[in-house]
């Protein structure tokens, strides 16, 4: 594959951006403070890169390498805050929600 | 050491993968039938993005994994115990911090991949590629900007800072400033300067400094706009990050992220009639003086028990909710006087105004909380015409967004933007602290037409003393 990773990866990105429209669009209004929170955790999907840095092994690149370990591991502390908060409040609200009973009418 | 457990064809794919429960998972909010589903979805998303990226670890030495499994084993303590403290009220903060992670935890991660580029290939000829070198600077300044915007969002809506809006002299030469600092520094690192870890350095400071000056004028009225605005920063600074990782979950997560947001700002702009762009200039919802004019027209002002007895004989009554009302902590106490009226038969039902909350939707959530069912609320389009046909509109701690002027005087500051009609029904009434002005500063017209009477006194006391008196 010749194109490169810029061109292959922004046309990934654009579809996405065009897939999130439709789908946020979709989404109820009665449901907006949830979609806030779960695309708060999914966004914390950054954690990735944190762990890739965390299991790199930066012997060889001395003290910035180190620095680079220890920056992540606050990245990675950081981000599952997000992922863990994002996802159980998320999950809480949505219990919340109830339909009518039906002798209710 | 051994190296990847999977093919690199395979991890792209599981990425992708990954990013279809995360689509999969915010179409379930589509209604809140599937919603829990969804949520499940996108968990599952997360769990696979997770073990992929272990199993494609490059080095797994016990250090790193310890590093691992301490850093997930605090954040996610930290994060379940937020997620269960939390009070539905506070929800506004709750995502303006988490949000604040996000951003932080972007600029951290561009930071790791600065300072060891070899762990994420981008070095070639000995220096970090220019391609990824712009996607780093891109990642630290939206990064920044998003933690420590959400920063100050947090402050204000959890009170620890002014709300209203502080207006710094010469604004807008200081952003410029320090948008030349970061550009003309971005400029000297790609043309390969000597020292670039001050420079990047400087960047990082001077985009933090930038976050701040973009929010600080913002005021409390637009903060369901600036924490749409900032959820949809933190989705684009992971898709930048993401481009220089080359990880797809990232790419099309953080593109998701990024247009949620967008929507959602746009959503709330419209909803205030406000442009989005004055939003983001900032300045609305300042304090009002005390020159304003006192009115002198007279206000019909009744009792809990003239309330009984008006809504006793109605036979549809529509609830109009608003922040006040959560202020009040009334939810609950409303919702028992709701029931004792469904009970005689009444119909009763909820309108929600998109601005209601301090967030989108947070109205609903509230509701939500007070065990009142979704299938009983109803959004300003659904409900509007309704109004005709009421017998009465129950306003509880909204004004704003009921005021008539927003329709009829082309001079008022909320000119244009749309309101739930209540006044088209029989008889409004109108809970209210006191006779005072709503958020946006501004005298609201129906206190004083003939059918509305105002219910002057503490939300969640005259639901109560209505209830009893029922």
């Amino acid at each position: 594959m010749d194109i490169s990773p810029l061109v292959y990866y922004g046309s990934i990105f654009i579809l996405a951006i065009f897939i999130g429209y439709y789908v946020v669009w979709s989404v109820t209004p009665a449901l907006h403070t949830p979609l806030m929170s779960v695309t708060n955790a999914i966004s914390a999907v950054i954690i990735v890169g944190a762990i890739v840095a965390i299991g790199t092994d930066t012997s060889d690149s001395g003290i910035s390498g180190l620095i680079s370990k220890f920056v992540s591991f606050f990245a990675l502390i950081f981000a599952s805050i997000n992922i863990f908060g994002g996802f159980l409040v998320t999950q809480r609200m949505l219990a919340m929600y109830k339909k009518k009973v039906k002798n209710d009418v | 050491m051994f190296n990847n457990l999977i093919s690199l064809d395979l991890e792209a794919s599981l990425y992708l993968l990954s990013g279809v429960f995360f689509i999969l998972g915010i179409r379930g909010l589509s209604s809140p039938e599937t919603a829990r589903l969804g949520n499940y979805l996108s968990m599952s998303g997360m769990a696979l993005a997770f073990s992929v990226t272990i199993l494609s670890l490059k080095d797994y030495s016990f250090i790193n994994l310890v590093l691992i499994i301490t850093g997930i084993s605090i954040g996610g303590t930290i994060g379940t115990v937020l997620s269960k403290k939390i009070a539905m009220t506070d929800m506004p903060q709750m995502v303006a911090a988490l949000n604040s992670m996000g951003g932080l935890s972007a600029v951290l991660v561009a930071w790791a991949a600065f300072l060891s580029p070899g762990a994420f290939e981008l070095v070639f000829n000995g220096y970090i590629k220019s391609s990824s070198m712009v996607e780093l600077l891109l990642g630290i300044l939206v990064g920044a900007v998003t933690f420590s915007g959400s920063v100050v969002a947090f402050l204000k809506l959890q009170g620890l800072m002014k709300s209203a809006p502080v207006i710094l002299p010469f604004r807008h030469v200081l952003s410029i400033g320090v948008l030349a600092v970061i550009l003309s520094c971005s400029y000297l690192m790609l043309m390969g300067a000597e020292s670039s870890q001050i420079l990047f350095l400087v960047i990082s400071i001077a985009s933090l400094l930038l976050g701040l000056l973009l929010i600080i004028p913002i005021g409390g009225a637009d903060m369901p706009v600036v924490i749409a605005v900032l959820n949809s920063y933190s989705g684009f600074a992971a898709a930048i990050i993401g481009f220089t990782l080359g990880n797809l979950a990232l790419v099309i997560t953080g593109a998701l992220v990024g247009s949620s947001g967008a929507i959602l700002s746009y959503i709330m702009c419209q909803a205030m009639n406000r442009s989005f762009f004055s939003v983001i200039m900032g300045g609305f919802g300042d304090e009002v003086s005390s020159s304003e004019i006192k009115e002198t027209r007279p206000v019909k002002v009744g009792s809990a028990d003239d309330a009984a007895f008006i809504l006793k004989n109605a036979s549809s009554v529509i609830i109009v909710p608003g922040y006040g009302m959560a202020v009040a902590r009334a939810q609950n106490s409303l919702k028992e006087m709701v029931d004792k009226l469904k009970e005689m038969g009444i119909k009763v039902t909820y309108a929600i105004h998109p601005v209601a909350g301090r967030m989108p939707g947070h109205m609903n959530v509230l509701l939500a909380e007070a065990d009142v069912p979704y299938d009983d609320i109803y959004e300003l389009s659904e409900i509007n015409s309704d109004f005709a046909q009421a017998d009465v509109a129950f306003v509880v701690g909204a004004n704003d967004v009921t005021n008539p002027a927003a329709k009829s005087d082309p001079n008022s500051p909320i000119f244009g933007m749309p309101i739930l009609e209540v006044e088209n029904a029989k008889t409004v009434l109108f809970v209210k602290r006191s006779l005072g002005i709503g958020y946006a500063g501004i005298d609201n017209d129906l206190f004083y037409r003939e059918n509305t009477m105002m219910l002057l006194g503490d939300a969640k006391k005259m639901s109560e003393d209505i209830s009893s008196s029922i």
